[in-house]
């Protein structure tokens, strides 16, 4: 499964793309992810799966594109 | 604009297809808000006052900047430290004087920002913090207004349309459909802290621009319950539909007094130096010399305090007498701990991260009951 990141999370996590296996839904992607980079459990985020918003948990297959998109605030 | 639109002025956009006088009409017919006039605000104006859009209001209440001029365009040397709404209004009534421009030169809190807005079309967020994306955001909301949103952050932009009202009588999403309650001020750079090059504000910020024109002249697809992420890099665009969610509702505020009410910088301040300490760690304090304890109870209530010293000053007044406050390490209590916690976030925001500050967790009774058992 692709994860992208954006905005600061690149920083966060050091790279823009992960590819992670074996994940079944999104409760387990995040806490895998947060185990893995402790820094983006402080970060705020939101979830989408093949492009659209996702708020709560939702079963993911292995072909599902996966973005973590964090507030932008600057002007 | 009492006569008709200047054909050669709009010519090049007066001849696409599908503009035509009917539309060149429609922009000049136009009132649009643009709040900030910064790094997105200056290409939001300069392209919609170009396009003739014919009522332009600009909220401002920034002074231009050195460190502003790499991208903020309308503004030059000779106008570091002027108001920027005053100057850019001045410099776009040059570009063109069909356009009847209004300068607000202030910032926009939540006690103007309905009677601000109350009178435009669409609203465009060029800001650049939270607290007043948000307020922006649910003042939008509340009188039914469309919001066009742009923001950057380092090498990314996003844009999109908010709370436009689709042929159903629906509003689409708002920005609290993405992100319902504000992430704390600082968790999340702005351009000071984060670094920004010039060009690509000026790439947002003439995509927010390029959506106003969409929805007055229905020209396009306007980004209705999309946000578009945009990688200054690589250029490119990812794009990820929003949905209306029916929990937003309880985020936003219900009325015009309600909406008043709320502390929008408060929401999104998170003093990283405000930190509550327990019985035991404020006992210790409590000893210690060059330190401001602080009772922020009324002064009648019990019980009163007299084990060690400290000031009694109850938290309506206590932002008003911080000044007397001389110790770079200030804790406050109460009786239970809740509101020596907003003081300490208070008096926080006030200093930054000049002082220390500390709130004892549970407030005086905790402490009573610990010194007991000692």
């Amino acid at each position: 499964m692709k994860i992208l990141f954006f905005g600061q999370l690149v920083e966060v996590v050091g790279t823009k793309e992960l590819i992670i296996e074996g994940i079944t839904d999104i409760h387990a992607l995040t806490s895998s992810l947060h185990q893995q980079f402790p820094l983006l459990a402080q970060s705020k985020y939101v979830v989408a799966v093949d492009q659209e918003i996702v708020s709560g948990n939702q079963h993911l297959h292995e072909n599902n594109i996966v973005a973590l998109m964090p507030p932008f605030s600057g002007g | 604009m009492s006569q008709g639109p200047s054909y050669e002025r709009y010519h090049r956009q007066m001849i696409l297809p599908n503009f035509g006088l009917r539309v060149q009409r429609l922009l000049l017919k136009s009132k649009v808000l643009v709040i900030g006039a910064g790094g997105l605000g200056c290409p939001v104006l300069q392209y919609l006052v170009g396009a003739g859009v014919g009522y332009i209001g600009i909220v401002d209440g920034d002074q231009i900047s050195l460190s502003n001029l790499h991208r903020q365009t309308l503004f030059a040397i000779d106008d570091i430290g002027l108001n920027k709404a005053a100057v850019a209004a001045k410099k776009l009534s040059q570009l063109n004087s069909d356009v009847i421009i209004e300068a607000f030169t202030f910032h926009l809190t939540n006690h103007y920002a309905l009677d601000v807005m109350k009178d435009y079309d669409i609203i465009v967020d060029g800001t650049d913090n939270f607290a007043t994306r948000y307020m922006i955001n649910d003042a939008c909301v509340l009188l039914k207004k469309t919001l066009v949103y742009g923001a950057v952050s380092q090498y990314e932009g996003q844009v999109a349309v908010f709370n436009h009202f689709l042929p159903n009588g629906e509003p689409s999403a708002n920005y609290r459909d993405i992100f319902p309650d504000p992430p704390k001020e600082g968790s999340v750079l702005n351009c000071v802290d984060a670094g920004v090059l010039g060009m690509l504000p000026g790439i947002i910020g003439s995509m927010q621009a390029a959506e106003v024109i969409k929805l007055i002249t229905g020209i396009g697809e306007p980004l209705v319950n999309q946000l578009l992420t945009y990688q200054f890099n690589n250029h490119q665009v990812f794009t990820v539909k929003i949905t209306p969610q029916s929990k937003t509702s309880s985020f936003i505020p219900t009325d015009a007094t309600a909406f008043k009410s709320i502390d929008y910088v408060w929401l999104c301040s998170s003093p990283p130096n405000t930190l509550e300490i327990n019985a035991a760690e404020f006992d210790q304090l409590t000893s210690q010399k060059n330190i401001d304890i602080i009772d922020v109870r009324e002064l009648h209530e019990l019980p009163v305090v007299q084990t060690f010293s400290h000031l009694r000053i109850p938290l309506p007044d206590l932002k008003e007498s911080a000044g007397q406050l001389k110790n770079d390490t200030v804790v406050v209590f109460c009786q239970s701990g809740m509101r020596s916690l907003q003081a300490a976030k208070e008096l926080s925001a006030l200093w930054g991260d000049t002082k220390r500050v500390y709130s004892l967790q549970g407030g005086i009774l905790s402490w009573i009951r610990f010194a007991e058992k000692k």
